[in-house]
């Protein structure tokens, strides 16, 4: 494992990959969710996660316990799939019509664990239009990806919103 | 305080239409604020968001920010966030624990009582006639009321006691801590905050209009198996009732004991939750027990601002004509964590930003808006049910679920407060 020690926000020591190849599958796979959601495909994005995955986006900071506190959205696999159902149905009204998105994936930084996942860490900017009007969202991510052939999947997914702890409009597309 | 408005509310409210305006006229919004956010008893916090002296927890009532602080006597106070010096705000966080806030302007001190304690450099107000310490203490919101654990504001001096404005709805807060094996609810899993682009009383009428669920609702309630749908179908035997003093409810009682069948009312059965069915039958005996447990908890909308949904509590804030935010977060029962662990799970399924019920609500919300403010038709018609309303053994206005009737109680109430 080819790696490089280097400082993270909390100071631990984070082992950042210098393998450029493993870099760029990372990458192209995050591009591809990113894209996955902008265009609403709804299915293509569902079969990103593994059997065991959770979809996080806490409320009211980064580091709350989501078993004993509200979240934003707190979903299991099974739940992944309601989500993307009620979505598919055609009268999910938040969503129809649907957003118009466009998002920017950035500050990609990649490390492989021990137990063989890989974690990336990305920001992200969305910019979305909708019936309302035209609203921008941040976030800061984290994904936990599992190898499966020469791709991943995603077993875990947490999202950051910048401003979670406010009022927040409706979120009804994928983040 | 404001003059009263020249409007003469019987041009804008009957008995089953209102007018459009009524949902966007700004100086009408002003106007409901001095008439009854800052007047009437207002839902501010539950006590068990302080459960310790000198806890505090900011609140709101209408747009401003209230700090609601448990002194060091275990009183709870109702404290504006405004320093009576220059009108800073003393306090920024969003909890905590604090003897006393200290203004970061000029250092002005106050006891969490709202006291002033001490102003920096006195000598500057020695022999002041106008810098008595007992005068410049933080306003307090003038009247405090508590049922059940609610803890309600009103900025009048004098007006009604909380139960009488409660009235007859004080019974759901009843059966609704009565769902707990010890009695009580307690509020600890944080809120969600959604903003919508809408007039408050949009919010406040969906909160029990049975109308809506079969068509907003049908994307989650088709996938996901869902026994909420049928609760308020056209065959339902659910009611609609009108407490007066504004409040309303679905009573989904009748539905529920037509199946008989514990924890119906929950998505789930016995088997599922065991240690909360044997602390029920401990605390009320199997016979109540299992009475409690069929009927489930209210789906009850206190006016102006608070919302049961059998498993969640709504606060509902207006911020501006056409902005309000939902805070929400799921009840707990005390004594309960297996079912408080499926309440928060459901909870976050369902409501906040992103939950399958309430993101296609405020959609709905949003449109309305925008709908309202196109001239013609000028009224909105809240007639359903009207010729088939019949009042109960209490003398409540009741009709079919789906029917408009706590709408009708909605309006007639406002008119009141606004007239007055």
């Amino acid at each position: 494992m080819a790696t490089v020690a280097v400082s993270s926000e909390t100071s631990q020591e984070v082992q950042k990959t210098t393998d450029l190849s493993l870099y760029h599958q990372v990458s192209q796979f995050l591009f591809e969710e990113a894209r996955l959601q902008d265009d609403h495909e709804y299915d293509d994005w569902e079969a990103l996660w593994t059997d065991d995955a959770i979809y996080w986006i806490p409320a009211n900071g980064a580091d709350i316990d989501p078993e004993n506190k509200m979240s934003i959205i707190y979903d299991n696999r099974s739940r992944i799939g309601l989500r993307v159902r009620q979505l598919n149905s055609g009268k999910r009204f938040s969503q129809e019509p649907r957003s118009s998105i466009c998002r920017t994936v950035s500050n990609i930084e990649v490390r492989e664990l021990d137990n063989g996942e890989i974690e990336a860490r990305t920001n992200a900017m969305i910019f979305e239009s909708n019936l309302r009007g035209e609203q921008l969202w941040s976030t800061r991510n984290t994904f936990l990806l599992r190898r499966e052939g020469d791709s991943f999947k995603m077993t875990k997914k947490i999202v950051v919103l910048t401003n979670n702890d406010k009022a927040i409009y409706t979120l009804a597309f994928l983040i | 305080m404001m003059q009263n408005s020249q409007v003469n509310f019987d041009s804008l409210i009957t008995s089953n239409r209102v007018h459009g305006s009524l949902y966007s006229d700004e100086a009408l919004f002003r106007e409901e604020l001095e008439k009854i956010w800052f007047r009437t008893w207002v839902y501010v916090g539950h006590e068990s968001e302080a459960p310790n002296p000198n806890d505090f927890v900011m609140k709101s009532i209408g747009p401003q920010p209230i700090i609601m602080v448990r002194n060091k006597d275990g009183e709870l106070r109702l404290l504006q966030n405004r320093c009576p010096h220059r009108g800073n705000q003393v306090c920024v966080k969003n909890s905590g624990n604090a003897k006393m806030f200290t203004c970061p302007y000029h250092s002005w001190t106050f006891s969490n009582s709202g006291e002033l304690i001490g102003y920096a450099f006195p000598d500057g107000y020695a022999g002041h006639p106008d810098a008595d310490k007992t005068k410049l203490g933080l306003a307090r919101v003038p009247r405090v009321a508590s049922y059940r654990g609610f803890v309600f504001g009103s900025m009048a001096e004098e007006g009604p006691s909380l139960e009488e404005h409660l009235g007859g709805a004080a019974e759901t807060l009843d059966r609704l801590c009565e769902t707990s094996p010890e009695g009580e609810i307690e509020i600890t899993a944080g809120f969600l905050q959604h903003k919508t682009q809408s007039n408050w009383k949009f919010l406040v009428e969906n909160e029990t209009d049975g109308y809506h669920p079969a068509f907003v609702h049908a994307s989650i309630f088709n996938v996901a198996d869902s026994g909420i749908g049928g609760l308020y179908g056209a065959e339902s035997t659910a009611l609609a009732r009108d407490y007066g003093n504004g409040h309303t409810e679905n009573d989904l009682r009748p539905e529920f004991r037509k199946f008989d069948e514990p924890l119906r009312w929950f998505g789930t059965d016995e088997t599922r939750l065991p240690d909360y069915v044997s602390k029920m039958n401990a605390a009320y005996g199997e016979k109540r027990a299992r009475e409690i447990m069929v009927d489930g908890t209210p789906h009850v909308m206190i006016y102006p601002n608070l919302f049961i949904a059998e498993i969640q509590l709504f606060v509902i804030q207006p911020t501006a004509v056409n902005q309000t935010i939902q805070h929400v977060t799921a009840l707990q029962f005390k004594g309960a964590p297996d079912l408080n662990r499926r309440m928060r799970q459901q909870t976050m399924g369902s409501v906040g930003p992103a939950g399958f019920l309430l993101a296609d609500d405020s959609e709905m919300y949003e449109r309305t808006q925008r709908g309202v403010e196109s001239r013609d038709p000028e009224w909105l018609f809240l007639g359903r049910g009207e010729q088939r309303e019949t009042r109960d053994e209490n003398g409540f206005r009741v009709s079919h679920t789906t029917d408009e009737t706590p709408s009708r109680g909605i309006w007639r109430h406002y008119k009141s407060l606004m007239e007055a």
